[in-house]
């Protein structure tokens, strides 16, 4: 038996404690937002958030997340569009849109708690994640315009991002 | 959105072909009737003017879209092509939307269930917004003639005051009155016979970045994929293929397979053993403990090196001519000082982002699938398409066979084959209830139809002034028309008998360049290894070999690789314009940081022309693409942004295969298995990219696949700038 958090809601799921997480989202727990692109950790298609932290769910036991809040890109939608997806659909970045719920979940270490990322910090965080459709610098514009969004949500002035980096 | 309408009768549909009916005249458009309450509801014919990959252009008029405006305002768009990221379930809608004078937030769309009314349903060759200019402007054209005339009818005036715009209808006092509110009334009118066309000067919404429809969901995780699709209670089968190519299973013992826990049954079908079970783990734990013996045939021994030296023999020896101009023997003997040059393409696999999945369901005799595939629907003398090779793997017929099309995770030409699809629905025949074969990303890899390996010859020689005296090229590939040829061409003989095949020789039997004399010879080497359709299709590597060799002619001539090649295409006016846009782009001669160079590149495909400029440098012994310009020329643009789009999405995939990607065989079968030896390009190595948009022309060309063709030789030829070596063998980074 299994018991974590889900979206905010508890969960307690009969599986064996070596099953990976992104299968109990998507077959116990009809969470199809969450991708399986590879299953080895190399795509990130599948990732969601483990107690706020980016990760592989293709690669996690659910014994391994016993206890912890896992959230998938159904749960950033709880109080409208997060920043993130608020700046996709501007930006208008997805095209066959597969690799997108690991994209998003990916880049929402870059813009926690207010932080306004480089480019190579975008680089650091989002080069685990393949995009086959080549989605990369509308994912990039995106992820700028989020911590602006971001940052107009709260308030808070946002300074321009970073263009620094080797490009 | 997603779910084909069950309620749309597409029988009604009266055919091109049927005699008329009462009610129903010749003509293009007919009315379905009122649908559920007060609706207007179209369907429309067009003129299949050519099909993807298909060698036959035989028009044939066909049935193939709706559109349907609803009491609540929706204006709902059928699309019968598959959308894999390429925008088309925007771009289709787009086109209807203006003519039809709709406010683009009522827009909608539906896949079109596979049905024959659609006629034959493919997504490929980049000819989804080509093929449907005409008739789905006609289609928005015509609703709206029909929806001024019913509020001219209300009003009591001439149709000729009528003026729509943003889903309205108004009259010269003020008055308006919404389509929404008109559509009953519409749908009691004749339909007309000839409605014109807006002057292109009058779009409003055509040549502009109107929103995806697709993106929202897109980014909240609800687009339902194949993967997604079908009733919850689906059993996930994995299934067993032959590691070999041409393999089959000799025996097999189930027993341990069974023993995993929710493991369900194990079944022998045509492609390999499949275990059905509760879930993906417990399939593939089931798989895994599958004892098989495997007769591995005569592919058996097959390696790479075996596999060139197949290619270069044939190339040398047993070429035909599918090109010959001038006479390029004596112009080669004539001259001592010649070019030559060697180069060799390897496999690709298509890798998808989604892995190949298919699920389907046979009760009462009835067959229903959901399936992520780019060919629904054909005719079955041309082998059918998912609906008729379900029907035929199932045992049920095509009437009682239903497809729901879902959002592809990539197709990329690889969707377009039915394996999958046959599967699926063969194993559903013998198992109760539903079932969802999914394919691990090693299936894929492995399993896959792939772009052939290929090896060339060229030999050039040049004129005092540097221009080419004599091209000559010999080709050898396996064919991806041969091996489609007997299921999908009526009588393959004929056209096969010369064993050419355009699909693989396009962009080099029909180079551009001026030269007087030209000749091309292609050997068709038959291998077991599985070939399909990859995203540019003979382009890929056409496209490298010809850019690659005029960019070495340029250098042997001591000249500017862009003004060589201007010089060369002055009968082209479409090439030089976007070659002159992208050297005006990237300030072509300006220059460069240091350390780095530039190479450039110009090619024509599916009906759109493409020039890039790449900017290089060396790190470490490997090359960083660290910019790129691009210059697209695709006729008339639909939706500016998803031109960008499929440009930046062209260069990665073209890039990702010029730098890495390989496919090796090794005993019979494939090296490589998932992303970690068949590398993708990532957001670290991704180029800055630059569109720039040169359209000419008023009937819109292809845009999925044009953008691959020319990276990999503004890379090579920018890395021969940059070094001096010139780079005849992808990929460029070789483990
Ligand atoms: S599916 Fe988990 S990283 Fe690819
Ligand atoms: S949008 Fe298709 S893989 Fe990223």
């Amino acid at each position: 038996m299994a018991t974590f958090s889900v979206n905010g809601e508890a969960r307690q799921i009969d599986v064996r404690g070596d099953h990976p997480l992104l299968w109990v989202l998507r077959e116990s727990l009809g969470l199809h937002g969450t991708k399986f692109g590879c299953g080895i950790g190399q795509c990130g298609a599948c990732t969601v958030l483990v107690n706020g932290r980016p990760t592989r769910s293709c690669q996690l036991t659910v014994e391994a997340v016993e206890g912890a809040e896992i959230m998938t890109i159904e749960g950033l939608t709880a109080d409208g569009l997060h920043p993130l997806q608020e700046a996709w659909i501007e930006e208008q970045v997805p095209q066959c849109g597969y690799c997108q719920s690991g994209q998003i979940m990916s880049a929402t270490a870059l813009i926690l708690g207010g932080n306004v990322p480089s480019d190579s910090e975008i680089d650091a965080a989002m080069s685990g994640n393949i995009c086959r459709c080549g989605a990369y610098s509308a994912i990039r514009r995106a992820i700028h315009r989020a911590a602006e969004i971001q940052a107009e949500r709260t308030g808070t002035r946002s300074g321009p991002a970073s263009e620094g980096g080797d490009r | 959105m997603m779910a084909p309408t069950e309620g749309v009768s597409v029988t009604a549909i009266s055919r091109e072909s049927d005699p008329p009916r009462r009610g129903f005249s010749r003509r293009s458009f007919v009315k379905i009737g009122v649908v559920t309450g007060a609706g207007l509801t179209l369907g429309v014919t067009w003129k299949v003017m050519s099909n993807p990959g298909l060698p036959s252009s035989d028009a044939t008029l066909v049935p193939n879209a709706f559109l349907r405006i609803d009491a609540d305002g929706t204006i709902t768009v059928m699309v019968p092509r598959s959308e894999m990221g390429q925008g088309v379930s925007t771009a289709l809608p787009q086109l209807v939307a203006e003519e039809l004078d709709a406010a683009w937030g009522q827009v909608s769309f539906e896949f079109a269930p596979a049905h024959d009314a659609f006629g034959m349903m493919v997504t490929g060759g980049s000819t989804s917004v080509k093929e449907s200019w005409l008739p789905l402007r006609q289609a928005g054209a015509t609703a709206r003639w029909m929806l001024r005339e019913a509020a001219a009818q209300r009003w009591g005036i001439p149709a000729a005051e009528v003026e729509t715009r943003d889903a309205r209808a108004f009259a010269p006092d003020g008055a308006s009155v919404t389509y929404a509110d008109l559509a009953a009334e519409a749908a009691l009118l004749d339909v007309p016979d000839e409605v014109p066309l807006k002057d292109p000067a009058d779009f409003r919404l055509i040549g502009q970045s109107v929103p995806r429809l697709d993106v929202e969901a897109k980014s909240t995780g609800q687009a339902v994929f194949g993967i997604d699709a079908g009733p919850n209670e689906a059993r996930i089968a994995m299934v067993a293929r032959p590691p070999v190519f041409g393999g089959k299973v000799r025996s097999f013992r189930p027993d341990a397979a069974l023993a995993v826990p929710g493991v369900r049954e194990v079944v022998l079908i045509q492609s390999g053993v499949a275990v059905v079970a509760d879930g993906y783990i417990a399939a593939k734990a089931g798989r895994d403990a599958l004892v098989i013996e495997w007769d591995d045939g005569p592919a058996a021994g097959l390696n790479d090196a075996e596999i060139f030296a197949q290619l270069r023999d044939a190339a040398q020896n047993n070429g035909r001519t599918v090109r010959d101009e001038g006479d390029v023997e004596t112009a080669l003997s004539s001259s001592e000082a010649k070019v030559r040059a060697t180069y060799q393409l390897p496999y690709l696999a298509h890798a998808t982002m989604e892995p190949m999945n298919c699920t389907a369901w046979v009760r009462d005799g009835r067959c229903t699938v959901w399936a992520p595939t780019q060919f629904q629907n054909a005719p079955a003398i041309l082998g059918g398409g998912a609906r008729q090779v379900a029907a035929k793997a199932a045992g049920v017929s095509a009437d009682n066979t239903e497809v729901h099309t879902t959002f592809l995770g990539g197709g990329f030409g690889r969707r377009a084959e039915r394996d999958f699809v046959h599967e699926a629905a063969e194993l559903a025949g013998l198992v109760e209830g539903p079932v969802k074969v999914i394919w691990s990303r090693e299936d894929d890899m492995q399993h896959d139809f792939y772009r052939p390996a290929s090896y060339h010859e060229l030999t050039a020689t040049l004129n005092a002034d540097g221009s080419p005296d004599a091209w000559h090229h010999q080709m050898a590939s396996q064919s991806i028309l041969q091996r489609l040829a007997p299921s999908w061409v009526p009588g393959p003989a004929a056209r096969f008998a010369g064993r050419r095949d355009p699909t693989s020789t396009e962009g080099a039997s029909d180079q551009p360049y001026r030269s007087p004399n030209v000749q091309m010879t292609y050997a068709m080497v038959d291998l077991p290894i599985p070939v399909g359709f990859w995203r540019s299709v003979g382009h890929t590597h056409t496209g490298f070999v010809v850019e690659s060799f005029i960019d070495e002619l340029a250098h042997a001539a001591g000249r500017d690789p862009y003004e060589y090649r201007r010089a060369l295409l002055s009968e082209h006016p479409r090439h030089l314009g976007v070659l002159d846009a992208v050297a005006a782009a990237a300030g072509w001669g300006s220059t460069v940081p240091d350390g780095r160079a530039r190479g450039i590149a110009v090619v024509e495909s599916f009906g759109s022309y493409v020039a890039e400029v790449a900017e290089v440098s060396m790190q470490s012994g490997r090359p960083r693409v660290h910019r790129v310009w691009c210059a697209i020329d695709c006729g008339v643009v639909v939706n500016p942004r998803i031109v960008r789009a499929q440009m930046e999405s062209g260069i990665v995939f073209g890039l990702t295969a010029a730098l890495y990607g390989e496919i090796n065989i090794q005993a019979g079968r494939v090296v490589q298995s998932n992303f970690h030896d068949y590398p993708m390009l990532r957001m670290n190595e991704a180029p800055d990219i630059e569109v720039v948009l040169a359209p000419s022309g008023d009937a819109p060309g292809g845009v999925g696949e044009p953008g691959t063709p020319p990276i990999a030789p503004a890379v090579t030829n920018a890395i021969y700038a940059l070094t001096g070596e010139r780079i005849r063998t992808l990929p460029i980074v070789r483990a």
